[in-house]
C-alpha cells in the first residue's frame, strides 16, 4: 500500500514540479516503487523535466475514462527502474477530470507502488482540489517570499479542510519544504529567514533547497536533479528530505552563506 | 554627520522583518475572514445562545452580536448582548405567576 505524497504550493513557478521529480528519483534510488503523477492537466510539464516527453502516448485523463490502463499510460524510466511516470494530458480540458475516475486510478496506483507523488497544479480551483484530495502527506514548497508564503498558508488551510483525510476527521501530514533559498541574502536580512516561514506557516520543516544553477541544468537536459547532479547542494537536500520522508529523525540542514574574505572584511550591510 | 546618525538615530528595520511583520498581520486577518469553520461556529452560536436566552428573557435577534478575533497567540471571542429592562421584568413575573 503506496503512501500519497502531494506537492502543492498555491502560487505557481516555486518548484513543485522539480520538486516532484527530484523526491520521486531520490526515492526510487533508495530502491522504492514510485510513480510520479502529472495532474496539471493542459499545462503537463513533468514529462519534460524527467526528459520523457517523447515517450508520451496516453495520458492520466485517458486512464480516467477508461481509454486506457494504467499500465499502458505508465512511462518506466530508462536511469531508473523502479521509477514511473504516469504524464497529464496536454490537449483535454482539467474538467475531463472527475473525481470518481481520479479516485479509482489513485486507488490503483496505491496498490502497485510504496510511494505515489502528485504533481498539482498552482492555484486553488478544482485541479489542485483533485491532486490534493487522495493525500496522506503534503510537501508545501514554498519560496522566502511574501507572495508564496501567503499563497502556501491558503493551501495549509484547503489541506486541513479539503481532503479525503479531513472528511473522515484525520489530518494529512505537512511538510514545509523551502525552495530558492539564498543563504548569502538571507544573512543579510533581504530575504525570509528559515525560522521566520516556519514560525508564519506553522508547518514542520521537510528540508530547505538552496537557489542554485543545477536545478536549471538539470531541467536543461531532462533529468530530476538528484540523477543528473546527485553531489550539488539541492540533490543532497532533496536526498535529505526523502530520508525524513522515510521516517528517520534527522535534523534539517540549513544553507550557509558562502562569504569571501572581501565580503568578511567589508562586512555587507542589509537594507 | 552619517556616522553621527548612524550612531544615533534607531536603525531602520531590515525588509526582511518588514516582509515578517506584514505577513503575520495579513495572515492573522485573512485566517479569520476565509475560515468556514469560523463562520459557521459564529452562525452556530448565534443561534444557540438566541435559544437560550429566549427561555428566560426576550431578546430582539439583532441585540445579539458575536465577534471572533483570531490573533497571533490568542484568540478573542466577543458576545455582546443588549437586553431591554421591560423584556427581563415581562418573563420574570410570567414565571412568578406560573409558580402560583
Amino acid at each position: 500500500m503506496a503512501q500519497i505524497i502531494v506537492v502543492t504550493s498555491g502560487k505557481g513557478g516555486v518548484g513543485k514540479t522539480t520538486t516532484t521529480a527530484a523526491l520521486g528519483a531520490a526515492l526510487a534510488r533508495n530502491g522504492q516503487n514510485v510513480a510520479v503523477v502529472d495532474f496539471d492537466v493542459g499545462l503537463r510539464n513533468l514529462d519534460l523535466v524527467m526528459g520523457v516527453e517523447r515517450r508520451v502516448v496516453f495520458d492520466l485523463i485517458n486512464v480516467v475514462q477508461g481509454d486506457a490502463t494504467l499500465h499502458q499510460a505508465l512511462i518506466r524510466d530508462k536511469r531508473c527502474e523502479t521509477l514511473s511516470i504516469l504524464p497529464a494530458s496536454q490537449t483535454r480540458d482539467k474538467d475531463s477530470l472527475t473525481a470518481e475516475g481520479v479516485s479509482r486510478v489513485m486507488e490503483e496506483l496505491r496498490e502497485k507502488f510504496d510511494w505515489v507523488l502528485c504533481d498539482s497544479p498552482a492555484g486553488i480551483e478544482r485541479g489542485a482540489q483533485l491532486a490534493m484530495h487522495h493525500a496522506d502527506h503534503a510537501v508545501i514548497v514554498t519560496n522566502p517570499e511574501v507572495s508564496s508564503v501567503r499563497d502556501s498558508d491558503r493551501i495549509v488551510g484547503m489541506l486541513d479542510s479539503r481532503t479525503a483525510r479531513a472528511e473522515q476527521g484525520e489530518r494529512v501530514e505537512k511538510h514545509l519544504l523551502l525552495t530558492r533559498y539564498d543563504p548569502a541574502r538571507a544573512a543579510r536580512d533581504e530575504m525570509l529567514s528559515v525560522d521566520d516561514v516556519i514560525d508564519i506557516l506553522s508547518v514542520p520543516l521537510l528540508g530547505v533547497v538552496p537557489e542554485s544553477e543545477d536545478v536549471l541544468k538539470a531541467s536543461n537536459v531532462g533529468a530530476p536533479v538528484t540523477l543528473a547532479a546527485p553531489n550539488s547542494a539541492p540533490a543532497k537536500a532533496y536526498f535529505e528530505a526523502v530520508r525524513r520522508l522515510e521516517g528517520e529523525e534527522l535534523p534539517v540542514s540549513i544553507p550557509t552563506e558562502k562569504r569571501g574574505l572581501l565580503d568578511f572584511i567589508f562586512k555587507k550591510r542589509g537594507a | 554627520m552619517s556616522f553621527l546618525d548612524n550612531f544615533f538615530s534607531r536603525k531602520r528595520p531590515s525588509s526582511s522583518t518588514v516582509a515578517r511583520n506584514r505577513l503575520q498581520i495579513l495572515l492573522a486577518h485573512e485566517r479569520g475572514v476565509s475560515g468556514e469553520d469560523d463562520t459557521n461556529l459564529l452562525r452556530t452560536l448565534h443561534r444557540e445562545i438566541l435559544e437560550v436566552l429566549a427561555r428566560h428573557v426576550s431578546v430582539d435577534q439583532d441585540n445579539v452580536n458575536i465577534k471572533l478575533d483570531r490573533g497571533q497567540n490568542c484568540s478573542t471571542l466577543e458576545i455582546d448582548i443588549q437586553v431591554p429592562e421591560t423584556g427581563l421584568r415581562a418573563q420574570v413575573s410570567t414565571s412568578a405567576s406560573d409558580l402560583k
